[in-house]
């Protein structure tokens, strides 16, 4: 903001617009937004960029137990990613890491979909119900929600056998789920799509509502039905932002780590280990913070390349920062 | 008429399945968290509360460091919500009611920052608190959560500064207050239902936060926060179910009353924010 005490009256700003810094004036007007700014600056610096810096440095060295107590590691070039990149399990993990992550975000994206276009269509009191139901089961901690499907998918007492059995499938009574990699991983699946499709669903229904009636209505009056207006109507004006909450769940799907950990450290066998618990794990139980940090580089890289695409997609919406 | 109405009907039955399996693992968590142990060990299970008990909820807040660690969730994400509101609030106000140079790429880092894959940083996190003799200390988690919602509350607290008209400020300086006083009497008022909202997602993003103070807390048990706690249930209450339960109701009430606060927003509000970067 310009100084009003000043005696030589300056050009009024135009409305609404953030005021020039102009020269002339005192040095600390000048400078008082780069101050402001400055505690972000430092923070990002210090929290963010460093250890990510630090991270690729770590990737580059022997860096075991030994250097982490000591100190003083010791560059050895690529020769961890060179470990990793010829090493068969991790390819299967990265492969494994992209089933996983294609699985959850087709799973949310299309069921998402749906329940955005349902609300859209109900009456007003059972639209308020659903809202709420979604907004439950998204507000519940990702560890206690993660504790609570433990206890539904429990053997001998949980309910969802008891109530498979009821149906008359007998071969679930007494199922022990998490002992077999296939049905983890599934239910591991369940559990990041059931707290993930309230977001997607709320987001895209409130994108919903800012597509015109009319167009609705026109297609209807052609003969068109639901299913088709959609796909002629609604689908192509609300595209980008089906882009860019796919991109966001694929970039959260991709690194969910809390889930995969707390029910099964990315076992039994190697069912669930993806590339951010395959990282973590490397580094706690073989102490290879080398190892491990040269896996997270992967990750991030991989994201990257994800990342990228969302924000290009979002500077086309937004056309200004 | 007939299928209209039968659509109407078909409508509200895949609505109330929605209904159902969005709530019931949650219903399933405090009804369990209620039962009697007899009945949660029943053959048949029972989908209504018929015998409620407190048994459960009173092993919870008895067990080992309950509150201790209650406490340490409590003032590390408090802590880190504070340090993050006054440090966004600075640079919000920057980006939004100043120009300067460096003023777009500062905003890009921003946006950068929001999407850190906080996971892969793990490691890093943890030679770096071990190199600053930062192991076992809740301060630690304290900085790690600050950055963790720093961005997001720059981001929000921006669009909400754009909707507070500037003409007010101005007005307030012909009228003799000076810059701070105008931000003080005239923004920071209209500013504080966003400071509000926006600050009880950050909350919720450090209480809720698992990885990071499991990996950094590990020898001085005294300084571990719920969500740790809770994982290792286990170890904790064995297979006492209904003391689980009990503690991840407990766990989840203050997350769940601050969504039930901000209803209206939560909806628009993070979604808008979740979506724009």
């Amino acid at each position: 903001m310009a100084e009003i005490d000043t005696t030589t009256a300056a050009p009024a700003p135009e409305p609404g617009k953030p005021v020039s810094v102009r020269r002339g004036q005192p040095l600390w007007v000048r400078v008082l937004p780069y101050l402001l700014v400055a505690p972000t600056v430092i923070g990002t610096a210090y929290l963010l960029a460093y250890p990510l810096v630090r991270n690729l440095l770590i990737s580059f060295q022997k860096f075991g137990i030994a250097q982490l107590i000591r100190g003083g590691a010791e560059f050895v070039g690529i020769d961890n990613y060179q470990q990793i990149l010829s090493d068969d399990k991790f390819w299967g993990v990265v492969g494994r890491t992209f089933v996983f992550t294609a699985i959850n975000v087709g799973l949310i994206m299309v069921l998402a979909t749906l329940v955005a276009v349902l609300i859209g269509a109900l009456g007003k009191w059972m639209r308020f119900a659903v809202m709420g139901g979604l907004v439950v089961a998204w507000a519940i901690p990702v560890i206690a929600a993660t504790t609570v499907f433990q206890w539904l998918f429990q053997s001998q007492l949980g309910v969802v056998n008891w109530v498979l059995v009821a149906l008359g499938f007998e071969q679930f009574d007494g199922k022990a789920w998490f002992a077999d990699g296939n049905s983890t991983f599934a239910i591991i699946v369940l559990l990041i799509v059931w707290q993930s499709v309230p977001f997607a669903a709320l987001t895209l229904y409130a994108a919903m509502t800012t597509v015109p009636k009319e167009l609705h209505e026109s297609a209807q009056i052609d003969g068109a039905g639901s299913v088709k207006t959609f796909w002629l109507i609604t689908f192509p004006i609300l595209r980008p932002m089906f882009g860019l909450i796919g991109c966001l769940e694929v970039i959260w799907v991709f690194k969910s780590f809390v889930q995969i950990w707390a029910i099964s450290q990315g076992g039994p066998g190697n069912a669930t280990l993806t590339l951010p618990v395959y990282a973590y794990q490397i580094a706690q139980s073989l102490n290879r913070y080398d190892l491990g940090a040269a896996i997270s580089m992967v990750t991030v890289l991989i994201l990257a390349v994800v990342l990228l695409a969302y924000f290009r997609q979002m500077f086309k919406e937004e056309g200004e920062l | 008429m007939r299928t209209r109405l039968s659509r109407r009907l078909t409508l509200n039955v895949l609505a109330l399945g929605v209904f159902f399996f969005s709530v019931f693992p949650v219903y399933w968590m405090v009804l369990t968290a209620f039962k009697p142990t007899r009945e949660i060990q029943a053959e048949t299970p029972s989908f209504l509360p018929t015998n409620v008990t407190l048994d459960h909820f009173s092993t919870a807040v008895h067990a080992d460091g309950f509150w201790t660690f209650w406490r340490n969730s409590g003032m590390v994400a408090l802590s880190a919500v504070l340090l993050s509101l006054v440090v966004a609030c600075l640079a919000a106000y920057a980006v939004g009611r100043m120009k300067w140079k460096g003023r777009q790429a500062f905003i890009l880092m921003v946006f950068i920052a929001q999407m850190t894959p906080w996971e892969a940083l793990l490691i890093p996190m943890y030679v770096i608190a071990r190199d600053t003799d930062m192991l076992d200390k809740l301060p630690m988690l304290t900085l790690i959560y600050f950055m963790m919602t720093l961005p997001f509350t720059i981001v929000t607290l921006r669009g909400f500064l754009k909707g507070i008209p500037v003409e007010l400020e101005e007005a307030a300086q012909v009228d003799g207050c000076n810059q701070f006083e105008a931000f003080r009497r005239i923004v920071f008022p209209l500013l504080a239902p966003g400071l509000l909202s926006t600050s009880l997602f950050g909350f919720i993003t450090a209480w809720n936060e698992f990885a990071f103070a499991n990996l950094l807390i590990i020898k001085n048990q005294n300084q571990r926060t719920l969500p740790v706690w809770l994982s290792s249930f286990s170890n904790t209450f064995g297979t006492d179910w209904g003391a689980t339960m009990a503690a991840a109701t407990l766990f989840m009430l203050p997350v769940l009353l601050i969504f039930l606060v901000l209803q209206g927003r939560v909806t628009t509000g993070v979604a808008a924010g979740a979506v724009k970067g």
